[in-house]
Order: C-alpha cells, then sequence, then structure tokens
C-alpha cells in the first residue's frame, strides 16, 4: 500500500524531506484547528506533568549497586540497588546457586526456538523435531544427573523457566488434547461425544485455581502414606486438563465455521474420518481460531502465577520471596515493576507473533 | 446434602488410610532412610523463614528445622525445605509431604485435636497490639476511645479488635483493607491513628517501612495469644517426643549458658552432671529418645540455643529489632521455660 502511494507521488512531485514530511502530519493530525491545537498542548502538558516524577524516579534519582538498603530507603528514586541484589533469585528461584547458568541457558534455548519458530521458511515437520529436542535439551539441563551436571530434583525449579515450562509444556500437551476433545464433542458416537461433553462442562464450571488445589490439596490425601507425586508434576497436569478444555471449545468454534460441502465434498472423495479431518477440516478450521487460541496462550501463561497458593516458585512467588527477606524490605515497587515488564515483553511477542500468523495463513481471505 | 455427606465419607477414609498406614513405618525410620528432614516453611517471612539472595533459606522457623535435623542425623544441613502456602501447610503435613510443619501456625485447641497434630513447645509467643503516631501522645490502648483503626480485612485480627473495643466500653473507626502491606502504608501515611496486628509484625513494619521509626510507639497492651510452634502428625509419638526435646534443649541449653561458641568447653570441662547428660558425656538421653547420644550438643553447636537463633533472626540487631519480651527465659520475665532434660 505505502509503496504504491510513494512511487505515484515520486513521478510527480520530489519526495518531500522527513522534517518536512513530520510537520506536515502533525498540522493534519494535531493542530488542525485551534481547538484541536489547544486539546494537544493541553495533553502534552498534562503527559509531561505525570511523566515527569516517574521518569525521574526511573533514571536520575534512582539508586543503583553498591548502595545498601539503608542508603535505598534515603533516596528518592527507584532502588535498582534491590534488583541487582536479587535478580538471580527472581529469575530462577531457588535453583542451586552456582548451577544458576543451567536455567539461563534454558531461557536462551527458549528465546532461541522461538525466533527460530517465527521464520515461515523454517515451518517444516523438522520444525517440530528441533522443538521436542529442544525440550529433551531443557529436561537435560533442568535435571541434570549426567554429562557432569549434578542433579537438581524439580522442587528447586523456580522462576522465569518454571513459568515458561508450565506454558509451553502445558499448551504443547493440551492443544492434541483441546482438538481431539473438540472432534469427540462433534462426533456421532454417543458415548464419546457424551464424555467429552462432561468433560469440557466439568473443568470449564470451575476455576483453575481450584483445580490446582484439587491436584495439591485433596489428591495426596487418597496416596498412601509416603507415596507422593510430584507438585511440580501435579500442578502441570491440573493446566494441561484446564487448557484443554478452554481450547476445545475454541477449536470446536473453528469447526463449525467449516461449511457442510466441505465434508460432503471430502466423502464424497471417499476420504477416511481422519484424512478428512487432518486435510481438509482442520487446516481450515485452526487457522481461523488463531486470534481466540492465542489469547488463551496469553491468558494461560499469566495464569501460572496463580501456582503461588500451591508453593511453586514461579516468576511471580520468586518476586515475592525475594521481597521476603529481612534485610531487603520494602522494594515492592521496583519489584513488581521487574516482574511486569518481564510478563508483558512475553505477552506482546505472543500477540505480535499470533497477528503475523493471521496475517500470513488468512491471505486467501483477506477481501 | 448427599453430595456433602460422600465428600465427608471419602475425606474420612482418605484420612484413616493415612492415619492407619502412618503406623507401618515411623517417621524417624523413614529420616534416616532418607537422609534428611523434609520440613515444611513459609514461602517467605522476614525473620521466621525467607531464602537470601542466593536461595538458601533462613529464619526461625528454619532454624528449628535445621535443630531437629541436626538432632536426628547430626548434621543440620539435611534438611529439605518444602516451601507451603497458608491454605496447603495442613493438608501436607497429614499426607505425610512434611515429617515437620515449622511455619508460623498458631497452636490452637481444634489444630491439636481434629486438624490432627501434635504441637511441640512454643518457639515464638506473638500477640495482638497496636501501635500509634507519637504525635498522638496515647500511652495505652485504653486510650483510643473513637480512634481510627487500620486492621487488615478477614483475620482474627479484625475479631479480636472488635471484641477488644467493645468489651472496654470504646468506639472505633475501622478503615479496613485487603493487603498486609498497604495496611501499613495506609497507615504510616497518616490515614489512621492507630493499626493493629501481631506485635512482631508492628515491629518489624516499623523498623523497614516507616520513613522515621522513631515517630511511632507500640502500645504495652496484647489482646491476644498467638503461640507460634512447630508441629508434627498424631500418631506417632517418638516423633513427636523428638521435636519436643529438640526445641526445649534450645531452651535448656540457654538457661544453662551453653551456646555454639563455648559448648565445646562445656563437653571437656563441665563438671556438672546435669550438663553432662545434656550434652551426651554421659549417656542416656539420646537413648531415650531413639537418637545419637550427642543430638544436643549437634543441636547447640550447629544451630546454637534459643538466645541465639532469635537474636539471629529476629533481635534487636537485626531489621526486625524486636525485644526478647514475653520470649525471656522464665527467670528473666518471660515464657521460655524447659522441663528437666534428665
Amino acid at each position: 500500500m505505502t509503496s504504491t502511494s510513494t512511487v505515484t507521488s515520486s513521478r510527480t512531485t520530489p519526495t518531500p524531506g522527513f522534517g518536512i514530511r513530520v510537520v506536515a502530519w502533525l498540522r493534519t493530525n494535531l493542530f488542525s484547528t485551534w481547538y484541536n491545537s489547544l486539546i494537544t498542548v493541553l495533553i502534552a502538558w498534562a503527559i509531561v506533568i505525570v511523566a515527569d516524577p516517574f521518569l525521574r524516579w526511573l533514571t536520575v534519582n534512582s539508586v543503583v549497586a553498591p548502595a545498601t538498603a539503608d542508603v535505598c530507603r534515603q533516596a528518592q528514586g527507584a532502588c535498582w540497588a534491590f534488583i541487582q541484589e536479587k535478580y538471580r533469585l527472581i529469575l530462577f528461584g531457588l535453583y542451586p546457586y552456582d548451577q544458576q547458568w543451567r536455567p539461563a541457558a534454558v531461557l536462551a534455548l527458549f528465546a532461541g526456538l522461538c525466533t527460530l519458530s517465527c521464520f515461515r521458511r523454517f515451518w517444516t515437520p523438522r520444525l517440530l523435531l528441533i522443538w521436542l529436542a529442544g525440550l529433551v535439551v531443557v529436561g537435560i539441563l533442568m535435571w541434570g544427573g549426567i554429562l557432569g551436571m549434578p542433579f537438581v530434583e524439580n522442587r528447586f525449579f523456580g522462576g522465569l523457566p518454571l513459568t515458561i515450562i508450565l506454558s509451553i509444556v502445558g499448551l504443547a500437551v493440551a492443544f492434541p488434547i483441546a482438538i481431539l476433545l473438540a472432534l469427540g464433542r462433534r462426533s456421532n458416537l454417543p458415548v464419546l461425544r457424551s464424555l467429552s461433553v462432561i468433560y469440557i462442562e466439568l473443568i470449564r464450571g470451575v476455576p483453575l485455581i481450584s483445580l490446582l488445589f484439587m491436584a495439591s490439596v485433596m489428591f495426596p490425601l487418597f496416596l498412601p502414606q509416603g507415596v507422593t507425586v510430584d507438585k511440580l508434576l501435579r500442578a502441570q497436569v491440573a493446566f494441561i486438563m484446564f487448557a484443554a478444555a478452554y481450547m476445545a471449545e475454541i477449536v470446536r468454534a473453528g469447526l463449525q465455521t467449516i461449511p457442510r460441502g466441505q465434508y460432503e465434498a471430502a466423502d464424497a472423495l471417499g476420504l477416511s474420518y481422519w484424512q478428512k479431518h487432518l486435510k481438509i477440516v482442520l487446516p481450515q478450521a485452526l487457522v481461523l481460531v488463531i486470534p481466540p487460541l492465542v489469547n488463551t496462550f496469553i491468558d494461560f501463561f499469566k495464569d501460572t502465577s496463580l501456582v503461588v497458593i500451591i508453593g511453586l516458585f514461579d516468576l511471580m512467588s520468586s518476586t515475592k520471596a525475594s521481597l521476603s527477606d529481612a534485610a531487603w524490605r520494602g522494594f515492592f515497587t521496583e519489584a513488581y515493576l521487574v516482574a511486569a515488564v518481564i510478563y508483558w515483553v512475553i505477552c506482546f511477542f505472543m500477540s505480535r507473533f499470533s497477528q503475523r500468523l493471521e496475517h500470513d495463513l488468512n491471505r486467501n481471505r483477506r477481501h | 446434602m448427599k453430595s456433602i455427606s460422600l465428600c465427608s465419607i471419602a475425606f474420612s477414609v482418605a484420612l484413616t488410610t493415612v492415619a492407619g498406614s502412618a503406623m507401618a513405618a515411623t517417621t524417624l525410620e523413614a529420616v534416616k532412610a532418607r537422609g534428611s528432614v523434609q520440613c515444611g516453611v513459609n514461602v517467605g517471612l522476614p525473620g521466621f523463614s525467607a531464602p537470601d539472595s542466593t536461595g538458601k533459606w533462613s529464619g526461625l522457623d528454619v532454624d528449628y528445622c535445621r535443630a531437629v535435623a541436626a538432632a536426628v542425623l547430626g548434621d543440620a544441613k539435611k534438611v529439605s525445605y518444602i516451601p507451603l502456602s497458608a491454605q496447603q501447610r495442613f493438608q501436607a503435613l497429614q499426607s505425610g509431604e512434611v515429617d515437620l510443619l515449622s511455619r508460623n501456625t498458631t497452636w490452637t485447641l481444634s489444630r491439636d485435636t481434629s486438624t490432627g497434630f501434635n504441637f511441640a513447645p512454643t518457639t515464638f509467643y506473638d500477640g495482638q497490639g497496636f501501635m500509634v503516631a507519637k504525635s498522638l501522645g496515647v500511652k495505652s490502648a485504653k486510650d483510643l476511645n473513637g480512634a481510627t483503626v487500620c486492621v487488615q480485612q478477614g483475620t482474627t485480627t479484625e475479631l479480636n479488635l472488635a471484641d477488644y473495643f467493645r468489651a472496654n466500653g470504646m468506639t472505633f473507626k475501622p478503615v479496613v483493607i485487603e493487603q498486609v502491606d498497604q495496611t501499613f502504608d495506609t497507615f504510616f501515611s497518616g490515614r489512621c491513628d492507630v493499626v493493629t496486628d501481631d506485635s512482631s509484625a508492628l515491629a518489624s513494619e516499623r523498623a523497614s517501612a516507616a520513613k522515621k521509626p522513631d515517630d511511632y510507639l507500640i502500645l504495652p497492651e496484647i489482646i491476644s495469644k498467638e503461640p507460634l510452634a512447630p508441629a508434627v502428625r498424631q500418631g506417632d509419638d517418638k516423633w513427636f517426643a523428638i521435636v519436643k526435646w529438640a526445641v526445649f534443649a534450645t531452651f535448656d541449653a540457654e538457661e544453662k549458658g551453653i551456646s555454639s561458641a563455648n559448648v565445646d568447653d562445656f563437653v571437656k570441662n563441665s563438671k556438672d552432671p546435669d550438663i553432662q547428660r545434656i550434652l551426651g558425656v554421659s549417656p542416656g538421653l539420646g537413648a531415650a529418645l531413639g537418637v545419637d547420644e550427642k543430638w544436643a550438643y549437634n543441636i547447640i553447636k550447629q544451630v546454637g540455643n534459643y538466645g541465639e537463633i532469635f537474636e539471629r533472626n529476629v533481635g534487636v540487631n537485626t531489621p526486625l529489632k524486636l525485644e526478647r519480651g514475653l520470649n525471656a527465659q522464665w527467670n528473666k520475665g518471660g515464657l521460655i521455660y524447659a522441663p528437666p532434660l534428665r
């Protein structure tokens, strides 16, 4: 769109310089009439009034290491010394201090895998294998026990790697289950259909927090003494169950938009049930539901912070734990700001990624 | 109704299964086989249990996990800390996920009976108090008639407050706030005359959150009892005895002046038969408890006596700046009292 317009304009007149274009944009958009100018000035003034103290707090008045907590309390600005002191606890939780390069490597690995998945030319079945291999490496790095890395029990997993593992493993396992549930709910077999409906409605009918409670508080009471299923595993299973039920309904919505003719055409070609769905129905249906799916992904990513109530040290709980050091009390603003920025960056990345996906995959539908 | 009764049947069946199988293997055997004590602690409470910047746990409650490990396994480091939220702590102990709950838990009748716990001796006596600005000119809680009180919502604190004012024929205007941090922020910003909470919390918030700690006064009245004690499951008396006497050993060591610094001196030079018994120089106590004769020596050497534990974690030289108060030895006006170790 933009490229065509510049081409036409360059034919008639030389392209105006950047400065002139900015002025022109300001004129048309912000200062077109006297009252628009007035509103612009007033709003700009209000922004400065509000933003100025905040920016001062954030930058010039802030305190950095090697300042102590006492120095920080006297200062007018943010205490970045607190973050410098605690960033490893916030990022990696209770993971053994001298081994924290391992979760750091896991974060780098996840970042690499996500970047790789952004490029369409890597979208081959091989990408799936790369992800699987990536998850195996993540497991090796986190648990260790081989290659000279000491074994680390998963009750020490914490911080951002735990949040990301809970989300990615949760979503990856829940997604195929969700598709099966959605197909089950639309199936002609009454038993299968009612089981899917019961599962979906049961899980959707309770809050996630109660599922986590069931998994962590009730479930162990039904086990014999001494038999304990790992806390992390219990939480992970609860997440998968929950995510599967929600995503199943989104997938079903996608399935319903596929016109009847598509199914009939597939039947007429003599395709089997699975061929019909895998080759014709699902590829169309899933592309349509990318926005609500990513919405659920983002929701779910943030919901992992609920594990705080079952004593797992995800990013949010390790942030809270960093605040409970008697020597460094009271720097809530800085700690929560850092956590918020981390959450925001990841969620923003997911949302941009989904927009791009939508843009690329729905090209045929755009009018 | 039906679903409720079904649920309670399922629940009691579950509980009986747990209790029944608890008989099979004792906690002591399980701990020795595992080589570590699984100790339920708070996810983060300054001075009581909190991970430091390197993820190492410390605090008063944490020290009692270490004391039990020192007594049973001879090494205070052999503890697996299980951070527990307030909601899951009781289940964690009931189901056997932890051997010991040392998580600022108030000893009450119902927890001692229907919840199915046994409480070791109180390791920290807390109680609800009031804090005011000195500029208010109040010296006693009895002068607080008509005051505006900041209080946290939905806690026993809120109920105790109402009870206290009604009992003394006074009125107050509550400012009810959901979060504990906000309760104190609101008070320090001057919206209330008074803030009420456990006195240890008042002291630590004054030390850490107030701009000028000296401007605030904690009133002498304590209106509730909050004895914080470690807890174990019912049905394993042997393990209960070990935890109980591990706590008493720290009390007794302080009373007798034995500390981590001088305990070796006492072992070598003390002629006092009482001290020789405690430190395992003359054997007997360890065998009675079913642990090593050096159990108390290990506690004192590796963790310290009660005074050391208190001063290190919550005492006047820490950011919490708590006075001993009720937590002084019985012969110094406090409640810390150990029965004879013999």
